[in-house]
């Protein structure tokens, strides 16, 4: 096994855990101030990922695909918001599921409408093609590199705001206290509605991001949904820095257990067995540190309050 | 008669009776349609136990439908295959009976749902939603990854297993299997629900102060729900196996276990008919809009949404009234 090797799943790790941040900060920043649990969150980054896919094709250029994207998801996040979502905030947790499910049925077979059953391909733009070598002799793909630093500016800038900007006090309030900050005068729908967008736009911009490495397909939003449930588990629901810490934390045990355990099963196995067997547990070794999580800590590692 | 007992008859006797007609005018697809149906109401009522008379949002009732379904498929893959399962430390043979296949469905389903129960039920709220949905994705993958029971391409099992006097093969006499088994799971639900223990459970549900107040800590009645859930859902899987002679990882996808909730939700929550006409219903929109539309989900999902805003207790709450609150 080389160093090289191990480095380079340390940075996908990477990459795919801030690309997971993106969509557990949404949720979770929704859940946080409205008390909603939104499956369709999946169905927006599915929206951006198609948006980009759709204006690429039509541009060439890859910075307007990913402002449509950005665009596109908060537009349906806004749109979803003020149709339908406004009515589940009072409702109860079965409500809002149900709802939400019947959201992305109408998403994902809209999408298949319009779209076709054939994925899209979101091509990387040609300055972002390529290897960077970085110390210790690693070649890594440049556009990968590149999300990790956008994944972890948008990070920065997400904290930032939180902490630092009225919007940001507002929202923080909202977590605290719904009704104490609409009688202080906050305008509440509004800032509901723009929570969602943001959350909404968040996921979208990853669906774009992620969408040049894989293809853009009906039903891709909703396997990283659940990753991002349980990212969200981990840190602790209604925690952006928990939503941060669980992502990379499930990023790297995602790719690191699919890397090493097959491994590390070779030391005691047949080649053959160790392979399936290593690669069987690696599947489920995210959800074997959720659990391991719960154990310990049933509100998540930075849940303090009630769910 | 109240208006409920009227249409859990009327339901009961649509179920048997619309078979019964296809079957006189000899149109087996139309069998096979309803007992998929009888299925999908066994899968619900399992789910309602957990759901409607405990309150527990699980999202991942597709890891218990699938482990039934893979019960199913691995002890008939052996049996079909003439290869042990297991020869140490001592032999286990696959088999083709039905019986002995549902038992195992469902107590290895059951024993899931303890250990998994005995972790989610841990949390409570979303959290609880979140952990069971991400545990069923967690089988999905396992299912997909091993490679020794077909992995992402499923088993197929070249003949209906069999019951002892019976030819399961003859879409009506299987459809009758499933029929008693959906009545004898009906009338338990129906006894559980008025035993002590249910009284106690739909106690804990409305208020689990009061109930710790009176000495009984509502972790053990949600675990035990939640673990008869389980198994009667896995029951429900091995059927739909059976009914498929075909089992895949899609049993496990998370799309299965929104498909159980609406079931639920559609026939009303808390009523123990209520995920039988919810099934049917779900059956008779798949076969009326599949057929005017090949996007018919988005009519589902229309429909599901005007159900949770403008109608909520289903079916039963729309035509029986409201006397059972479900929240």
């Amino acid at each position: 096994m080389s160093i090289v090797l191990l480095l380079e799943q340390t940075l996908n790790g990477l990459q795919f855990g801030v690309m997971l941040f993106l969509m557990a900060a949404g949720l979770t920043l929704i859940f946080g101030v409205m008390g909603l649990i939104n499956l369709a969150h999946g169905s927006l980054y599915m929206i951006g990922a198609f948006a980009a896919a759709g204006t690429a094709a039509a541009t060439g250029s890859f910075m307007l695909a990913l402002a449509a994207s950005l665009a596109a998801a908060a537009l349906a996040g806004v749109i979803v918001e003020v149709l339908i979502i406004r009515r589940l905030y009072d409702r109860d947790h079965l409500d809002q599921v149900l709802a939400t499910f019947a959201l992305i049925l109408i998403f994902s077979e809209g999408t298949r409408w319009v779209f076709g059953s054939f994925p899209l391909f979101l091509d990387r733009p040609a300055w972002l093609a390529g290897t960077v070598a970085l110390p210790f002799g690693i070649e890594y793909p440049l556009y990968r590199l590149a999300i990790i630093i956008v994944g972890l500016a948008v990070a920065a800038g997400l904290f930032l705001m939180i902490s630092k900007t009225r919007i940001g006090i507002q929202i923080r309030a909202g977590e605290n206290d719904r009704e104490m900050i609409g009688a202080l005068g906050v305008n509440i729908s509004r800032l509901y509605t723009l929570v969602f967008a943001l959350g909404a736009a968040l996921a979208g911009f990853s669906g774009a991001l992620i969408g040049a490495l894989q293809s853009v397909q009906v039903g891709m939003g909703e396997p990283v949904l659940i990753l991002a449930f349980v990212v969200i588990v981990i840190g602790g629901i209604g925690s952006i820095k928990g939503a941060f810490v669980g992502a990379i934390l499930v990023g790297m045990t995602d790719k690191l257990g699919g890397f090493l355990l097959p491994k590390m099963f070779g030391l005691i196995m047949e080649p053959a067995a160790a392979t399936s067997v290593g690669s069987a547990l690696a599947s489920m070794s995210i959800y074997i540190l959720m659990a391991g999580v719960l154990l310990f800590r049933p509100r998540g590692l930075f849940g303090g309050a009630g769910a | 008669m109240k208006r409920e007992t009227v249409l859990n008859l009327a339901l009961l006797a649509l179920l048997l009776g619309y078979p019964l007609w296809a079957w006189s005018v000899d149109e087996p697809f139309l069998i096979t349609l309803t007992t998929r149906a009888v299925i999908f109401a066994i899968a619900g009522v399992g789910l309602n136990f957990a759901l409607g008379f405990g309150g527990l949002v699980s999202f991942g009732h597709a890891a218990f439908f699938g482990i039934g379904g893979y019960a199913m498929g691995v002890l008939a893959f052996h049996a079909q295959s003439y290869s042990p399962m297991m020869e140490w430390p001592f032999l286990i043979e696959g088999t083709k009976s039905m019986p002995v296949i549902w038992l195992v469905a469902i107590v290895v389903s059951g024993i899931v749902a303890l250990g998994l129960g005995a972790l989610s039920l841990r949390t409570t709220g979303v959290y609880f939603i979140m952990i069971t949905l991400a545990f069923a994705q967690m089988f999905y993958f396992f299912a997909i990854s091993w490679p020794a029971y077909g992995g992402e391409d499923g088993l197929s099992i070249y003949v209906r297993n069999s019951f002892p006097g019976l030819n399961t093969m003859d879409p009506i006499q299987f459809f009758a299997i499933c029929y008693v088994i959906l009545l004898l799971v009906l009338l338990f639900v129906w006894a559980a629900a008025r035993s002590r223990f249910g009284l106690m459970l739909n106690a804990a549900r409305q208020n689990e102060d009061r109930v710790q107040a009176v000495g009984q800590g509502p972790y053990r009645l949600y675990l035990v729900a939640f673990t008869v859930s389980g198994a009667i859902t896995g029951l429900a899987g091995a059927l739909f196996a059976d009914l498929n002679r075909f089992v895949s990882p899609t049993m496990f996808s998370w799309q299965t276990s929104g498909e159980i909730m609406v079931f639920v939700i559609l026939g009303g929550v808390g009523r123990v008919f209520g995920p039988v006409a919810g099934a049917m219903l779900f059956i008779l929109l798949e076969h009326v809009l599949g057929g005017v539309s090949d996007y018919w989900h988005i009519y589902l999902g229309a429909i599901l949404l005007g159900v949770v805003l403008f109608a909520r207790g289903g079916l039963y709450g729309l035509i029986a009234g409201r006397e059972v609150a479900h929240d």
